[in-house]
């Protein structure tokens, strides 16, 4: 192919490096428009209220740890609500992989009637926005005692057509059936397989899938306000609309600076470590904004 | 998918559904059953109004023309819509030209796993305290106004939170921030797999890279760019967060950033279950139809 446009080469050499450094400087810009919100956040916790009154200074100053403990100790449970968004983000992303690994396997290596028609109605359900059964949600939830309770907010995790989705299709180029076929002729029984081979085998798309519930749980603000009213149990994402809306000028803003910190900067950490499987397990699919 | 199961016992097929009891379970209880509740319920006038608790007592569609002649269920679809726009074309058009120039194998882009990293970033980040931080840094003291003031672009604080166009474009930049990263890689996998023979055919016949990029990329891409957009709509239309938090729920100034779900958020805060039902079906029947075009690409896609 070189040979071909051998007489061009000079000239699309030339077009070549000014598209990449103009490619570049596109990538520079986006990065910067990425980062720097986080920059500012930052620099701005580390400041107090008094220095943060006479305008922006990239500098960071020495508040940080004054900021954080204010903000530990302020009016806002922020700590239990880290807790409270820990245990519903974790339970939510263990029974939603478990689960949906489960239910991808009912399709994936049985033959039962019917087994077309469940698959295409859990694919037909998968774009339904849970906001349009929020009233029944709420009704249901509020019947059953479980208002102020983690349980309405972990256990619908077993329900996930995107992660049984994205299982299934991994379960398709990942699991021979001529294994379970080994598997049962030495005499396991199903449930054992399915937990003893089935689920290891699985591990690279639970931990995928496991990171996505989790963080999309962790970030989630609207069911979780309709169900959480007992301060001692609200998630930090509903702490962080009750700050936005107190009188939030009679603020310390280094306070409110530090529970932003304290919402975003745990995920960023996580994220940092773990962005190549993030990054790869985007194209699983899902509903986006 | 089928021909490999023929030589499996019979009796074990059974196993099939007892391990779709727990989510066909959860199912029926957490959103089968709440979305017919739901339905059921904008058939009823059902709300309060100071202490009294007026019905429920059943009026028909009374609820859905109730919706439409009010005159605010168009003005939040409006308001939802534009914002959703303001921040896809962008995400669209930037999305395109970087995925575009990630797997554009004459460029060569160093770093990429680096650039790939950080614009999915905004992605993960926790939208209402994205939203919050956005309202800290765009306040009238805040360090946006400090910096522009610094640099003598203008001579008294911006007020972005009273302005409509700036409220809207604050909402479009953060949706356009925390998506366009995710819409890069989803359009780099559909340009990956599109055959590397047919590309070298094109620069063999002489065509330039704008050339290929609309001849060859654009049309073979068209289902994923199809899925990118109506699941982006979908999204939009469930838009929030970052409007919920930034107006601290008002929607203002004037309500001109109030969305659907923020009205329906309302609605179920005042127990007007009447009219949030009403509107939680409308939008179900939008959603719905967009998921059945979405279903329909995908499913031609596979065969």
């Amino acid at each position: 192919m070189a040979a071909v446009q051998a007489k061009e080469e000079k000239t699309a050499k030339g077009t070549a490096r000014g598209r990449r450094i103009f490619s570049y400087i596109i990538l520079i810009i986006l990065t910067f428009l990425c980062l720097i919100w986080f920059y500012i956040l930052f620099i701005n916790t580390t400041r107090s209220n008094g220095e943060l009154g006479k305008g922006f200074t990239p500098i960071p100053s020495t508040h940080l740890i004054e900021n954080l403990y204010n903000m530990l100790h302020g009016s806002l449970p922020f700590v239990r609500g880290m807790l409270n968004s820990l245990i519903i983000a974790g339970l939510s992303a263990l029974f939603s992989t478990y689960f949906s690994t489960m239910t991808a396997y009912a399709i994936h290596a049985y033959d039962f009637k019917g087994k077309k028609a469940i698959y295409t109605f859990i694919l037909a359900i998968m774009m339904i926005p849970t906001q349009v059964s929020a009233l029944g949600f709420v009704q249901l939830v509020s019947k059953m005692n479980l208002m102020d309770h983690y349980l309405p907010l972990v256990v619908p995790a077993v329900a996930s057509p995107v992660v049984f989705f994205y299982m299934k299709q991994y379960m398709d180029s990942n699991l021979p059936a001529s294994l379970l076929e080994a598997a049962r002729i030495d005499g396991a029984g199903e449930f054992r397989i399915f937990n003893t081979i089935v689920m290891p085998l699985m591990k690279p798309a639970i931990a995928v899938q496991a990171i996505f519930t989790f963080v999309s749980s962790w970030n989630n603000y609207f069911t979780p306000a309709l169900i959480l009213h007992k301060e001692s149990m609200k998630t930090l994402p509903v702490l962080i609309a009750e700050l936005r809306s107190a009188d939030w000028l009679k603020f310390d803003m280094g306070q409110v600076y530090a529970a932003i910190t304290f919402s975003i900067f745990p995920v960023i950490f996580v994220y940092l470590f773990l962005s190549k499987y993030i990054v790869g397990g985007v194209t699983a699919g899902g509903v986006k904004g | 998918m089928e021909k490999h199961k023929k030589s499996r016992i019979k009796r074990h097929n059974r196993y099939g559904y007892i391990f779709l009891i727990p989510f066909m379970a959860v199912f029926v209880i957490f959103q089968m059953i709440p979305l017919v509740s739901t339905i059921y319920n904008s058939f009823f006038e059902n709300y309060r109004s100071g202490l009294k608790q007026i019905g429920p007592n059943f009026i028909g569609l009374a609820n859905y023309a109730k919706l439409f002649t009010s005159g605010d269920l168009p003005k939040y679809f409006a308001n939802t819509m534009i914002m959703w726009i303001l921040g896809f074309v962008p995400q669209i058009v930037v999305s395109l030209v970087l995925a575009a120039w990630f797997t554009d194998p004459s460029l060569h882009l160093k770093a990429q796993r680096f650039f790939k990293t950080v614009i999915y970033l905004p992605n993960l980040i926790m939208a209402s305290a994205f939203a919050m931080l956005f309202f800290t840094l765009f306040a009238d003291s805040g360090p946006v106004n400090s910096i522009l003031m610094s640099m003598h672009l203008i001579s008294q604080p911006y007020k972005f939170m009273s302005h409509v166009g700036s409220v809207r474009g604050m909402v479009a930049f953060m949706n356009f921030l925390m998506w366009f990263g995710n819409t890069t890689i989803l359009l780099m996998a559909g340009m990956l797999g599109i055959d590397s023979s047919l590309f070298e055919a094109a620069e063999v016949d002489g065509a330039n890279a704008r050339q290929i990029f609309f001849r060859i990329t654009m049309p073979i891409l068209k289902p994923i760019f199809v899925y990118v957009m109506i699941t982006s709509l979908i999204g939009g239309l469930q838009m929030f967060d970052v409007p919920q938090i930034l107006t601290n729920g008002s929607g203002d100034p004037m309500r001109s950033s109030m969305t659907l779900i923020m009205y329906l958020n309302k609605h179920l805060y005042s127990k007007n279950y009447g009219m949030a039902g009403a509107l939680s079906v409308i939008l179900l029947i939008i959603t719905g139809l967009l998921s059945m075009v979405v279903f329909k690409t995908t499913a031609d896609k596979k065969d």
